[in-house]
């Protein structure tokens, strides 16, 4: 699938969810499965910092497709993180680069991805397109 | 004791003094427990800053005509209320600055140029906000001078013997605050000034998280330089007080250079203007120093007895509250303690806690409230801070305590 093809279908489940409960729950389950990130990679040089909660972030290459694995010290942000990695990770590195992340704001989860809540999320994102250019251009 | 402090003392009547606590956040009616941030404002704050730059606005200090001189006369008035809210002796030791930061930021710009050097020492507190951290630090950068902290126990005292043991006579000044934002501690001012005065040494006091809570008297303290904000203390930003003793102040160079602060000027000398002046450079915030005179009539007209019991209640209420959710830690546990409560529940980051916790329309801090070394001690990423004002009742903290548990049962 697409990179808009699974946000049209998150934005779809999320429609499902009567209120705001329902869809943190979700999102803490989310959350709550297992590290998305191999230990090793939690460490200095794949952290961003958050003034709130803190992000690990890798970037590897399949072929021409770029796969991110990541994690964070809240749950809420890893579920958000869990949402983003299953849009972005497996595509190739161009679409990665040039993507525009409209489901976030669809799910209304935007307030998460504003840069005054300083939770590493803006950052981490800046950081996937930031590593989608770099692998297109080695490439 | 409570019960006579608190004799005329109307929460629900206060409450409705404050427009915002009128309001809904996230669908439902706000519990606003973030005050330390910043507290709300009162109509009588909020209308004496608008009658002001409706009826009575002009440049102060410079028009020979009515209305400057009127202007001229509420700004200076709005000192005269300050200066009698903190019992200092004279109104030019009363400074406004922008706020805490900026009162503390002149300080130790001025006092560094001046007092600092190799070898001299500053000495501040492991509790200390950034605000009180930073300034030292470059002011010691600059002169090649070192920073000494004072720790804190596991409870969030001072150990008052390293303070004694630290208090050499390479310190050249001691910067401490009154109240500390994340742990509610209320350090012994009168004490440390003391033994710093038998030195010799001038002692500033952050008194960013004081003034809402307490009657502060900056004679009986004895402190050299007291600072802190008009936004926590239901006035309105922008605006807040630097008191220095006169000898101390006149002993200081000029902060900034502009107009209101010179005698006269030449291109080859510039003379300074008398206090409080001298640290008044450029036109000041006028609307801002009338709202924390009106901030403070306000506080006045309630007295700090009353908000002293009824906020002490709320304390322990909340306290007790929060103490039966299963896993919960308290991060700031002296005896003497203002209305804060930072605490942790087992397992759950803060920000989770605090995400929860808006959409169930309640306010409250999430981090390390710019005290990252302090949180570093507790070895711990931040805190959730529940922060308490005299206009908060009983319904926001038993929202808070349920708030709490239902975000527990859904993070756990
Ligand atoms: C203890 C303490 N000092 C200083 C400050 C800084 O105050 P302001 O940002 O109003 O200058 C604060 C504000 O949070 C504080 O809590």
């Amino acid at each position: 699938m697409s990179i808009n093809e699974i946000q049209d279908e998150i934005i779809d489940e999320f429609s499902l969810f009567s209120d705001w409960m329902e869809k943190y729950e979700y999102i803490i389950d989310l959350g709550k499965q297992l590290p998305l990130i191999d230990e090793k990679y939690k460490d200095e040089e794949h952290l961003i910092k958050g003034c709130q909660s803190r992000v690990w972030l890798h970037a590897g290459l399949d072929g021409d497709k770029v796969v991110f694995t990541a994690d964070s010290d809240a749950v809420i942000t890893k579920g958000i993180i869990a949402l983003l990695i299953r849009v972005l990770s497996n595509q190739p590195a161009e679409e990665v680069a040039k993507s525009d992340l409209y489901f976030i704001g669809r799910i209304g989860l935007k307030e998460h991805l504003s840069p005054t809540r300083s939770n590493g999320l803006v950052s981490m994102v800046k950081q996937m397109k930031m590593y989608g250019l770099a692998l297109h251009a080695k490439n | 004791m409570a019960v006579i402090a608190k004799k005329g003392f109307d929460v629900e009547k206060l409450r409705s003094d404050f427009p915002l606590l009128q309001t809904m956040m996230n669908g439902k009616p706000i519990a606003f427990l973030d005050s330390a941030a910043s507290s709300q404002k009162p109509t009588r704050v909020i209308e004496a800053m608008d009658t002001y730059y409706r009826e009575k606005h002009a440049n102060v200090h410079r028009g020979v005509y009515q209305l400057s001189q009127e202007a001229t006369t509420a700004y200076e008035n709005a000192r005269e209320l300050a200066r009698a809210f903190i019992n200092a002796p004279s109104a030019h030791e009363v400074i406004f600055v922008r706020g805490c930061t900026e009162g503390i930021n002149l300080v130790a710009a001025t006092f560094g140029r001046r007092f600092l050097d190799a070898g001299s020492e500053v000495l501040i507190s492991a509790m200390e906000h950034h605000s009180n951290i930073v300034p030292w630090q470059m002011a010691c950068e600059d002169k090649g001078a070192k920073l000494k902290v004072i720790p804190v126990n596991e409870k969030g005292e001072l150990v008052m013997e390293e303070f004694e043991r630290l208090l050499s006579d390479k310190v050249k000044i001691v910067a401490i605050t009154h109240v500390s934002n994340t742990l509610g501690t209320i350090n012994p001012i009168e004490e440390i000034v003391e033994k710093a005065h038998d030195r010799g040494i001038p002692v500033l006091v952050d008194g960013a998280q004081a003034i809402p809570h307490m009657q502060v008297d900056v004679q009986a303290l004895g402190a050299d330089f007291y600072a802190f904000s008009g936004h926590k203390m239901f006035g309105p930003t922008g605006i807040g007080v630097l008191y220095g003793k006169e000898e101390w102040l006149n002993a200081l160079p000029p902060y900034q250079g502009g107009g209101e602060m010179i005698e006269t000027v030449t291109f080859e000398k510039t003379t300074y203007n008398e206090l409080p002046h001298k640290f008044e450079a450029g036109t000041p915030d006028i609307a801002g120093a009338i709202g924390l005179g009106a901030a403070i009539e306000y506080i006045q007209s309630i007295g700090y007895d009353a908000i002293h019991a009824h906020e002490a209640e709320l304390l322990d209420y909340a306290t007790q509250g929060l103490q039966q959710v299963e896993g919960i830690r308290f991060i700031g546990t002296a005896r003497e303690k203002a209305s804060v409560v930072s605490f942790l529940a087992d397992g759950i980051h803060p920000y989770d806690l605090g995400t929860i916790l808006d959409k169930l329309g309640i306010a409250v801090r999430t981090g390390h409230h710019c005290t990252q070394p302090l949180m570093d001690q507790f070895c711990i990423p931040g805190t959730v801070r529940a922060s308490l004002a005299f206009y908060n009742n009983k319904n926001d903290i038993d929202r808070l305590v349920d708030g709490v548990k239902r975000a527990v049962a859904m993070l756990r």
